[in-house]
């Protein structure tokens, strides 16, 4: 009889290998995502506490000026109202989803020719965001717009993209279009995974319409309503193309939103305050980072659960 | 708007008959390469700086020329990329208090002793335009005249004559308004638009030096009587309804329409605006122009006249070669050329030049040398500092729609003016 043991000729890495070996392979990933997300995040922190143009060395042409920053941003009104906005956005946005889920639930049925229809719903999320701000905007426009045209039979009219108060709601509307056929196509997805065997048994036992939806149908759907929802949320925090495409952030700074800030201040034809800019964008992944801990706790509960 | 056009263009191998042998031979001792990256990406334009960057190139033999043309408007934002790694050694950029974040953090070469030099004769009167810090920056190839493009045909229609006060302009704008058109048509959405309303009104009720003075933070945008003068007369044209409805939804493109089916019939604009009301179909005999009439007559007249650069990058590899290309584009008859109607229809910088055969640049051009005593402004979002015409554009855009918001917007951009300029 052997004895599986150590010979002492074993250097230290095959001593090693079991945690060597995971180790280099986590090497690369972790690598790249410290150079390119963590120290970005880090950066943001620290070009925030200036007050720099953005041209030149931070170091000869920055100022440091502490939380000065921040102390603005409390009292400046457009940080307020891109906040707001940015607010309004997270939760319109997430009509897409019983919106994406309706569809779904109409289109999942076998009639002829509904591979088409399908396709047809899913239409919108194909096209570029910028495409679909310039289709909205149009169907908007005073007077020529479609939307114009036929308020303009019941006698009345409404510019959206002009009004303060509206324009917001025009563009997150926008938004809701493709964002709701990419919450469909999960569902539709979904729905083809679930058990063809506890409907029966459902039907079995009397349940129907909405009480089936409910009880039997939905549950089987949490996997597509988490990712509906992790998207949708990821969609709402990212709308700068539609507000640039559509109104610029105006009228008067109505429409902007934190990204679209950030961008003006530090960015921009005429943003050169890269600190401030900064400053904003602290404030931004501080909200991210509410919905990202949200996602990864419901994720390492659900693999835990998954586990035991 | 983040598209980015980049496109190198092919500047090498062309051979234009173009410029003939002005200057060549004179120059011969260049070599090495010119790094020029331009925005003239509009055709015309674009024609133009492909034509010069040939020329250059044919006139050097030792030397190459390697062009890029940019997107205008990408430029606007991608200049600081392209300044701070491995610059170029020419660039574009436009005057005054638009050069100031480069100069400040040193992206932008101190030229003054190839002005001093006599580099640029002829320059004299936009060396001002050029300068800050007592040095100059750059040099100017191209500028133009705003004022009131107006429908002649239906000023005649309604009997009506090109106005030299106020009061006129209120009265035609009457007549015009009881026809059922629009006195103005104007598209506010990217602001700047109403930046040269407010630039003409203040100018006209206090003056060129009052306007500057603001524009260097001098003056208190609530406190000072002047300011709410102006925003008082600009109120009295918005009360009557003189600008078409709903400008703030529109590109300056989308409001010509207005002027060209006739539903409004007036633009307070560049000259810029012209080639493409031609385009659209109006002829020289239904188009004209008038200078902005007076307000008070106690101050002399200004003029917004924006002037756009070349400058070169203080980290520029053949500066040889690029003071060159300045004196180049600088000098008399290549200034005729490409500012001639069929290049880049504007005004020469060059006073040795001549101003080509067109009803609007003539206009224009009398029009700077001869009735703008008060002074020659840039524009608004190019004299004030850049977050204040930024902040400050956005407050006026606000007031042409809501005029009763005036003490809030006033009180906004004051907070700003205290904080922008200490």
């Amino acid at each position: 009889m052997t004895l599986p043991t150590d010979p002492p000729t074993q250097t230290w890495l095959q001593r090693h290998r079991m945690i060597i070996t995971p180790l280099m392979f986590l090497l690369p990933g972790v690598a790249f995502f410290a150079v390119y997300v963590i120290s970005p995040i880090l950066q943001s922190f620290y070009i925030s506490t200036f007050e720099w143009t953005g041209l030149g060395s931070l170091s000869e042409q920055g100022e440091f000026i502490g939380m000065q920053n921040y102390r603005e941003l409390m009292s400046d009104r457009n940080f307020e109202v891109s906040l707001w906005n940015n607010v309004k956005w997270l939760v319109l946005y997430l009509l897409a989803i019983p919106g994406g889920l309706f569809i779904a639930l109409f289109l999942n049925q076998t009639v002829a020719g509904i591979r088409v229809y399908k396709s047809l719903f899913f239409f919108p999320f194909v096209i570029s965001q910028v495409v679909v701000g310039l289709v909205f905007s149009w169907f908007y426009l005073p007077n020529v717009g479609l939307l114009n045209v036929v308020l303009g039979w019941f006698g009345s009219e409404v510019n959206i993209l002009g009004n303060p108060d509206l324009a917001t709601y025009g563009i997150i509307a926008a938004g809701l279009w493709p964002q709701t056929a990419y919450c469909m196509i999960l569902y539709l997805t979904g729905l083809n995974a679930v058990d063809p065997e506890q409907i029966e048994a459902a039907r079995l036992d009397g349940a129907k319409g909405v009480r089936m939806l409910w009880h039997v149908i939905l549950p089987q759907l949490r996997p597509a309503t988490f990712i509906a929802f992790v998207v949708t949320i990821i969609g709402a925090l990212r709308s700068f193309d539609l507000i640039s495409v559509m109104t610029n952030g105006g009228p008067f700074g109505s429409t902007r939103v934190l990204s679209f800030y950030m961008f003006e201040k530090a960015l921009s034809e005429y943003g050169f305050r890269m600190g401030y800019g900064s400053a904003i964008a602290v404030i931004l992944f501080l909200i991210m980072l509410i919905f990202i801990s949200y996602f990864l706790w419901t994720m390492w509960r659900d693999e835990r659960a998954a586990r035991l | 708007m983040l598209k980015k056009l980049t496109s190198a263009a092919v500047a090498l191998t062309m051979t234009t008959g173009l410029s003939g042998p002005v200057f060549a031979g004179a120059h011969a001792e260049l070599e090495g390469t010119l790094r020029i990256i331009s925005d003239m990406s509009n055709p015309a334009p674009r024609e133009v700086m492909e034509g010069l960057a040939a020329d250059f190139d044919e006139m050097h033999p030792e030397l190459t020329v390697e062009l890029d043309i940019v997107d205008r408007e990408a430029w606007k934002s991608q200049i600081r990329n392209a300044l701070s790694a491995s610059p170029p050694d020419v660039v574009n950029w436009y005057a005054a208090n638009r050069m100031g974040p480069y100069v400040d953090s040193g992206l932008f070469m101190d030229i003054t002793d190839w002005w001093d030099a006599g580099d640029f004769e002829g320059l004299e009167s936009v060396k001002g335009a050029m300068t800050m810090d007592d040095k100059q920056w750059g040099v100017p190839y191209t500028y133009y005249q705003w004022g009131m493009y107006y429908r002649a045909d239906i000023f005649d229609e309604l009997g009506l004559e090109e106005p030299e006060t106020f009061e006129q302009e209120i009265a035609n704008c009457e007549v015009i308004l009881g026809s059922g058109r629009k006195c103005y048509t104007i598209g506010t959405k990217f602001l700047w638009t109403a930046g040269g309303w407010f630039d003409y009104l203040n100018m006209r009720t206090n003056g060129f030096d009052h306007h500057m003075a603001l524009a260097r933070g001098e003056l208190s945008w609530t406190e000072d009587e002047g300011v709410r003068q102006a925003f008082e007369n600009w109120r009295t044209l918005i009360d009557m309804g003189a600008y078409i409805d709903d400008h703030q939804t529109y590109s300056w493109q989308e409001a010509l329409p207005f002027m060209v089916k006739g539903e409004a019939t007036s633009y307070l604009m560049g000259n810029f605006a012209v080639p493409q009301l031609r385009d659209a179909g109006l002829g020289d005999d239904q188009l004209d122009f008038y200078q902005f009439p007076a307000i008070n007559p106690d101050v002399e007249m200004g003029e917004d006249a924006p002037t756009d650069t070349f400058h070169v990058a203080s980290g520029a590899q053949n500066v040889a070669a690029a003071r060159e290309f300045l004196k180049f584009v600088t000098s008399p008859d290549v200034q005729t050329r490409i500012n001639g109607p069929d290049a880049l229809g504007q005004l020469p910088v060059n006073a040795n030049s001549s101003v080509a055969d067109d009803k609007f640049l003539q206009q224009g051009f009398t029009m700077l040398s001869e009735n703008a005593t008060g002074g020659i402004a840039q524009f608004f979002d190019r004299d004030f500092p850049a977050e204040m015409a930024a902040i400050g554009m956005e407050g006026l855009q606000e007031f042409m729609v809501f005029p009763d918001n005036l003490d809030d917007i006033l009180a906004r951009m004051e907070s700003a003016r205290q904080r922008i300029y200490d």
